[in-house]
């Protein structure tokens, strides 16, 4: 079937909100380690920042992002009319 | 239970499994009593080992199918909370339970590489691939390769990619069944494989997808409650703070303290740790002495008459080495040992530590020039650079092949919709990192327990667990007075990683039960990552190969009693690999990740991503990325003749992906642009893919 340009602007909305929470990803992971010798300087509640990033901190950001493109995603599908009917 | 709505079905399980946890627990009230009572330890190992298999045998049977949906992805009417949960526990096997806080005890920052990795990757399977595969909705990962590069070729290769991944992980699962066995009611580990085995079989055997799910989520609850109890009263006891991640600051602060504190000459506990790393460096010199004397007679043609005169002079005990290589192996383990155990204590919180050798050359020769001590600080930069890009390499490489495992993304075949698969995710990783983000909590409280009450108690007054684990059992503890002081001194402590869970109930003062019920979890961590495993494979082979390719017209009857006996085929070789106790499973498990994320991830990114990728692209990306990956591992690892020096960029054998993914993604890429685009029905399909519903397309889901 052919698309209309609703439904390419959907997949856009898409592609662009992937691209920003992978670069979240990106930068909670790789960055954060790649500095983990400067971060470790910063202690916040006896935590090295260093540290607490690659223990806890990154996990949580992990989980907002997959809870936080979940929500918006089902909300853009229903804005766009392609959500999937009740069961 | 098919005439209900799925809102019914939700509150029902919701009912089902809030029954089971209650019950779970008063069970285990019971069995606190009856310890009271007085029944031994041995008993209540038992109950706990033939309860919780029993259990799950029970749900196996209660989900019997006959139905091929029901059978490969549970009727695909799993929610999206109870999926979380079944994933949970498919993903964390024996070594996340069992293992993981162990390494983070031992490692410090470097094993955080793990946390990250195992967890950061489901971010990769929410953004890339859930959701789309749920759109396509059919039964194997395979199955997607096969309809969107058409023809059985990329298929082929994704069956072989998944079964050889999957395998050396269903070995490490099997074998993780037979030590917990065996270290918790005294049976022998050979049998220990089987009786595991048949708790695995029963489940996936019957039901497929449908038992191995249910069971899942009863094995999660099982195992987060039995991780999660001894910690928090650990904590409690320790810090006064009953959350653990949030107490171990302060526990870290002081362990860092008692870092510098043994490793400072000047204080009383660390002229002690000297005097305990001086006697363990003169061991090390003479077994080196020993070593080298050793090869001086081979040389001279009279190395049985050397090691003829070394029994003697050992007393001929019947354990002595039976020859010259065995000797030697002895000799040289037991000289790094003593190597190890001279060393300075290293930081725990420290990132990336360089190899020391300022602090060497500072203290071998106060008076160095300042190019000595320049050239010094060179090699240890140098030194912690290498080790910030292996760790790099490896959490790429974890979380991409978390994104590439077989039996993970199956899991999301099994939603109810595109939606319920979104949220599914979440709830895996939520239900993931309940555990994962209490490891690291752990490794520090039980590290400043061994830190301030262990060390400094004299050997007269042993802590019971001590003593207790160090009879059981001397790869997990070994504690000797090598100076003779009669006070233990931490570098005359040897812990094996795994200790530090099995150990913590004991440490927390908790009853005996308790241990019994970390035991449980340990075989519920194991038992479900098996389960799922083998469904793989024997899917793979049942319905790629079999019904999709030799035989398409086969019966729905005969399709299922194929895939049955292959699930016992597989489960067979595998228990048997597992009895053979193959000593580099640990690697292999790592290696699994680098080896799956460099066959599918690009192939199958890139398949809903890129239109443009056809055919040619995906088998020339899959095989390029397989192959660079393998390549490397040989080349390197020694287990398969490889050396060391062949390393590129000092990159470990282990996080071959970080070469195999690249290369696979530019396979796909090279191999498309130089064939022509793929036909208007692919594309179509990825169309359908990309949007969770769309009027008037292709429709791929076979329910």
């Amino acid at each position: 079937m052919q698309l209309t340009d609703k439904h390419r602007e959907y997949w856009g909305k898409n592609l662009r909100l992937t691209a920003v929470l992978l670069a979240i990803w990106f930068v909670a992971t790789f960055v954060a380690i790649y500095f983990a010798r400067e971060l470790n300087e910063i202690v916040i509640l006896g935590f090295p920042l260093g540290f607490y990033m690659g223990a806890q901190g990154a996990l949580i950001i992990y989980v907002l992002v997959i809870w936080f493109y979940a929500r918006s995603m089902n909300k853009l599908d229903q804005e766009y009319g392609v959500q999937e009917g009740e069961e | 239970m098919s005439a209900l709505t799925q809102s019914q079905f939700f509150s029902q399980l919701k009912k089902y499994y809030t029954f089971y946890t209650g019950g779970f627990i008063a069970f285990v009230i019971v069995l606190a009593i009856l310890e009271q009572m007085g029944v031994p330890n041995r008993i209540i190992g038992y109950i706990f080992l033939f309860a919780t298999i029993a259990l799950y045998a029970g749900i196996g049977i209660m989900s019997k199918t006959a139905d091929v949906a029901e059978y490969y992805v549970a009727g695909r009417r799993v929610p999206a909370i109870f999926n979380g949960m079944a994933t949970g526990a498919d993903w964390m096997s024996a070594a996340s339970f069992i293992g993981m806080a162990g390494t983070l005890y031992l490692a410090g920052f470097d094993g955080l590489a793990f946390v990250m990795g195992w967890t950061g990757g489901y971010v990769l399977v929410a953004l890339f691939l859930a959701p789309y595969l749920r759109k396509f909705g059919q039964f194997t990962i395979p199955d997607f390769l096969g309809a969107r590069y058409g023809g059985n070729i990329p298929r082929t290769i994704g069956v072989i990619a998944a079964i050889i991944c999957s395998f050396v992980y269903v070995v490490a699962q099997i074998y993780g069944v037979g030590i917990i066995t065996a270290r918790f009611t005294g049976i022998e580990f050979q049998y220990g494989v089987w009786l595991g085995l048949a708790g695995i079989l029963v489940c996936s055997f019957l039901g497929g997808m449908r038992a191995v799910t249910w069971t899942q989520v009863a094995q999660y609850i099982i195992l987060i409650i039995a991780y999660l109890i001894p910690v928090v009263w650990l904590s409690l006891a320790h810090t006064g703070n009953p959350i653990p991640q949030v107490a171990y600051g302060q526990a870290l602060q002081k362990v860092t303290a008692l870092e510098n504190e043994l490793n400072d000459a000047t204080t009383v506990k660390g002229a002690a740790e000297a005097s305990a790393r001086a006697a363990h460096k003169a061991k090390q010199d003479e077994f080196e002495g020993k070593l080298k004397a050793l090869d001086e007679a081979v040389t001279a043609g009279q190395g049985d008459a050397f090691l003829a005169a070394e029994r003697t002079a050992a007393g001929s005990p019947a354990d002595f080495p039976a020859d010259i290589a065995a000797l030697k192996e002895k000799w040289s383990k037991a000289a790094d040992g003593h190597k190890k155990a001279s060393g300075a204590v290293s930081a725990h919180a420290t990132a990336f530590a360089g190899k020391g050798a300022e602090k060497k050359l500072l203290k071998d020769n106060p008076n160095a020039s300042a190019e000595e001590v320049a050239a010094a600080q060179a090699e240890d930069e140098a030194a912690s650079d290498v080790k910030r890009r292996n760790f790099l390499a490896l959490v790429l490489c974890l979380m991409v092949g978390t994104a590439s495992l077989p039996h993970i993304l199956m899991r999301y075949y099994t939603t109810p919709s595109v939606r319920e698969a979104r949220k599914s995710v979440f709830w895996s990783l939520f239900f993931i990192f309940l555990l994962y983000f209490t490891a690291p909590a752990l490794a520090v409280l039980a590290k400043y327990e061994v830190y301030s009450n262990l060390v400094g108690t004299s050997f007269a007054s042993l802590p019971a667990w001590v003593s207790n684990w160090a009879a059981v059992d001397a790869t997990l503890m070994k504690i000797a007075d090598i100076n003779g002081d009669g006070i233990v001194q931490l570098a005359e402590i040897t812990i094996g990683g795994d200790l530090i869970v099995l150990a913590t109930p004991e440490i927390a003062g908790l009853p005996y039960v308790i241990s019994g019920l970390v035991a449980a979890g340990g075989l519920a961590a194991a038992l479900s990552t098996a389960d799922g495993l083998l469904l793989t494979i024997a899917n793979a082979l049942s319905h790629d190969v079999y019904y999709k390719m030799l035989d398409p017209h086969a019966s729905t009857v005969r399709r299922l009693t194929v895939a049955k006996t292959l699930l016992l085929v597989v489960a067979a070789i595998a228990a048997y690999t597992a009895s053979l106790k193959p000593g580099n499973i640990l690697f292999l498990v790592g290696a699994a990740f680098s080896l799956a994320a460099s066959a599918f991830f690009p192939a199958l990114v890139l398949g809903v991503f890129w239109k443009r990728a056809n055919k040619l692209g995906a088998i020339l990306g899959m095989i390029a990325g397989l192959g660079v990956c393998i390549y490397y591992m040989v080349i390197t690892y020694e287990f398969f003749g490889g050396v060391p020096a062949n390393e590129w960029w000092s990159i470990k054998p282990i996080a071959a992906g970080v070469f195999g993914i690249p290369i696979g993604f530019l396979g796909v890429i090279i191999g498309s642009l130089i064939s022509p685009a793929p036909a208007k029905e692919v594309q179509e399909l990825v169309d359908h893919v990309r949007y969770p519903n769309l009027e008037g397309s292709v429709s791929t889901q076979t329910s």
